[in-house]
């Protein structure tokens, strides 16, 4: 049994015999004739026959009151009838509450709504930038101060963070930078090979997993790994106002939750883009004795030969620098979550994609730094 | 829909229900447990249709996991949860749904999805579970607003914009979306004001009686008991030891009976609803 209705002429009045089950899961079948009725019938007098209505919930009393709200002119001949107790009950119950209410806020002109997207955004873009270097600015005065009493940096947290950061990260950029210069390698190998230049794979991998691949795969691991995770510790903190209860005790976060982040990482990022050289150099290694005959020991011999030491040294040199943007990126963007967990998610995405910007604007910076000075 | 035979509650509607006490929900010999912490253990409950059950019960006692297990977000190690005269965790995906539709939650915070306004909130039941036009379903919607006490302009507000009083009445509104037979209220006026926390109350009360809902109310509020509930079930020692009328339960003996409703707050709750 569903819901069903049937309309009667009884002189000027119409007449709505309400029949069978009217809740809600059966009132989308009607809904479109109730509608139309209700447009049809404005300003008539209408009685509504409930009679044969065997059950009715909160939304069927809705309907039923809404078309008489809606096309009933409000006189005595206006009325429901045939309505069982608890059914009249809830007619009346549903009755002050017919007002409609809005479901989403209104929204404007599309190319308006662009417009003033690009302009937030651009306006947005400058300010955060003005955040950073302010923040940036903070970490390293507070790491100034803390430098001058060493009593109060925080061994403990540095250790931890490092282990986290460093030594967890070990396999996965061993890994990452072994297959990257294996990579390298074979791509060079095939082009070298039609030259009869094989001999020059050595410092195509060389060349670019020391002065790029190791430290730029390290730094991109880290803001992925460890940058994210420091907004979102932060940014927790945050939210159950940790960090309040921290400057309420006369403690500064920058000095507690800031400081030895960003010490650990620039201590441990050096080590794993040593490691991750070490590692490509290897995966290279590897590749050349297999594919173009070029022994270990050929490779290693001829790599004292023709690539200098400084070519390590101008890898390394970026290292600190990435961790340090990465580390106060990730710290920044932690600070600035508000309130809700959702704030939290896009935080943690804006830490990781501005960081890995910062690390490869920095890193440009560093290639035309180094080709000015004949590095 | 042979399954629905029983008398849902809205058909009900004003008439008063107590007359004829069906139990609803029969909780038998309930254990659950976290690893090797066992939270209930052999816990009996009962609700009748048409009243207002207040669950009591210290900190740390499973009130909320008691609620969890009923609802099917726990499942016990051990006994059986019946609903409508079903067992709840032995029926299909089907079945389950039948019932899961025959109730509202009010978690304690609302709960509300954080990415859609609150008549949306309200709106997605009806729409997922009701193949319904938009535009029946926003009235219905609008309705259950009204209904919770929320002005008309709270539709198109997020929860982040509403004060935590409003946002637990758009969590009853979205309870109430499917006009279940049961709602479950978890802390419905924790972090409440006092003024507002009344007003609850009075909401709850009201629409008990207009709507003829089952209501299960968990509650730290003494207030709240002396004003809402028409029995009480008193949690501790890993089940329900004592459970009645305000009354009777507040003359037994227990040791934390005594302490909880003969204590200041108790006393003062007591007074002022005797007036």
């Amino acid at each position: 049994m569903t819901a069903a209705f049937r309309i009667d002429l009884d002189g000027q009045t119409l007449r709505m015999n309400a029949e069978g089950d009217w809740r809600a899961r059966f009132l989308a079948a009607i809904d479109h004739d109730v509608r139309l009725f209700e447009e049809d019938s404005v300003g008539r007098e209408l009685v509504i026959d409930l009679s044969r209505v065997t059950r009715l919930d909160t939304a069927g009393a809705l309907v039923l009151q809404r078309v008489m709200s809606a096309c009933a002119s409000r006189t005595e001949a206006s009325k429901f009838v045939g309505a069982s107790e608890a059914h009249q009950a809830l007619m009346e119950r549903v009755a002050p509450h017919l007002a409609p209410c809005p479901v989403e806020p209104a929204r404007g002109d599309p190319f308006i709504q662009m417009l003033d997207r690009l302009g937030r955004g651009a306006a947005d873009a400058y300010f955060t930038a003005l955040k950073i270097l302010n923040f940036i600015g903070l970490v390293l005065v507070t790491g100034a101060r803390v430098f001058t009493d060493p009593k109060r940096l925080r061994m403990t947290s540095i250790v931890r963070h490092m282990e986290d950061a460093g030594l967890d990260a070990v396999p996965i950029v061993a890994t990452m930078c072994f297959l990257v210069g294996a990579v390298v390698a074979y791509m060079g190998a095939k082009s070298l090979e039609m030259f009869g230049a094989e001999i020059f794979v050595v410092e195509l991998v060389a060349l670019a997993v020391l002065r790029e691949f190791g430290v730029l795969l390290s730094a991109i691991l880290l803001a992925g790994r460890s940058g994210s995770a420091f907004t979102a510790q932060i940014g927790s903190m945050k939210i159950r106002e940790e960090v309040d209860a921290l400057r309420v005790l006369g403690l500064d976060p920058i000095e507690i939750l800031v400081l030895p982040r960003t010490i650990a990482l620039v201590l441990v990022l050096p080590v794993l883009a040593f490691i991750g050289a070490m590692t490509g150099l290897l995966g290279g290694i590897l590749v050349s004795w297999g594919a173009l005959d070029i022994s270990p020991a050929l490779f290693l011999a001829r790599m004292k030969e023709t690539v200098v030491m400084s070519n390590f040294w101008a890898g390394i040199i970026k290292a600190p620098f990435f961790a340090f943007i990465i580390s106060v990126v990730g710290c920044f963007q932690g600070m600035a979550v508000r309130g809700s967990a959702e704030s939290l998610g896009q935080r943690t995405t804006l830490s990781v994609v501005q960081s890995l910007f910062l690390v490869i604007f920095i890193d440009s910076f560093f290639a035309m730094f180094y080709l000015e000075i004949d590095f | 829909m042979g399954d629905l035979d029983l008398t849902t509650a809205a058909d009900l509607g004003a008439q008063s229900v107590r007359s004829n006490a069906e139990v609803v929900i029969k909780v038998r010999g309930l254990r659950t447990q976290f690893g090797d912490v066992v939270i209930h253990d052999n816990l009996d409950l009962d609700l009748m249709r048409g009243e207002i059950l207040g669950v009591v019960g210290g900190s740390g006692t499973g009130k909320s996991v008691l609620m969890r297990a009923i609802i099917g977000l726990k499942r016990p190690s051990a006994g059986s949860v019946k609903v409508f005269g079903e067992d709840f965790y032995a029926l299909n995906e089907a079945g389950r749904l039948e019932v899961e539709r025959r109730w509202g939650v009010l978690f304690q915070g609302g709960a509300l999805f954080s990415s859609l306004t609150v008549a949306q909130n309200v709106m997605a039941p009806i729409r997922e579970h009701l193949q319904m036009p938009d535009a029946l379903a926003r009235d219905i919607a609008a309705m259950k607003i009204s209904m919770s006490g929320l002005p008309p302009e709270a539709g198109d507000k997020y929860p982040s914009e509403l004060s935590g009083g409003m946002r637990k009445r758009a969590g009853l509104a979205r309870a109430l979306a499917l006009d279940p037979d049961i709602v479950f209220l978890d802390e419905p006026t924790a972090g409440l004001d006092p003024i507002g926390a009344a007003a609850f109350d009075e909401l709850i009360v009201n629409l008990k009686t207009s709507l003829g809902l089952t209501v299960f109310m968990i509650t730290h509020d003494l207030d709240s008991l002396y004003a809402a509930s028409d029995r009480v079930a008193v949690l501790a020692e890993k089940r329900v030891i004592e459970v009645g009328p305000l009354t009777e339960v507040t003359r037994s003996d227990h040791p934390w009976i005594r302490s909880y409703f003969t204590g200041p707050r108790g006393r003062a709750a007591r007074k002022t609803t005797a007036r």
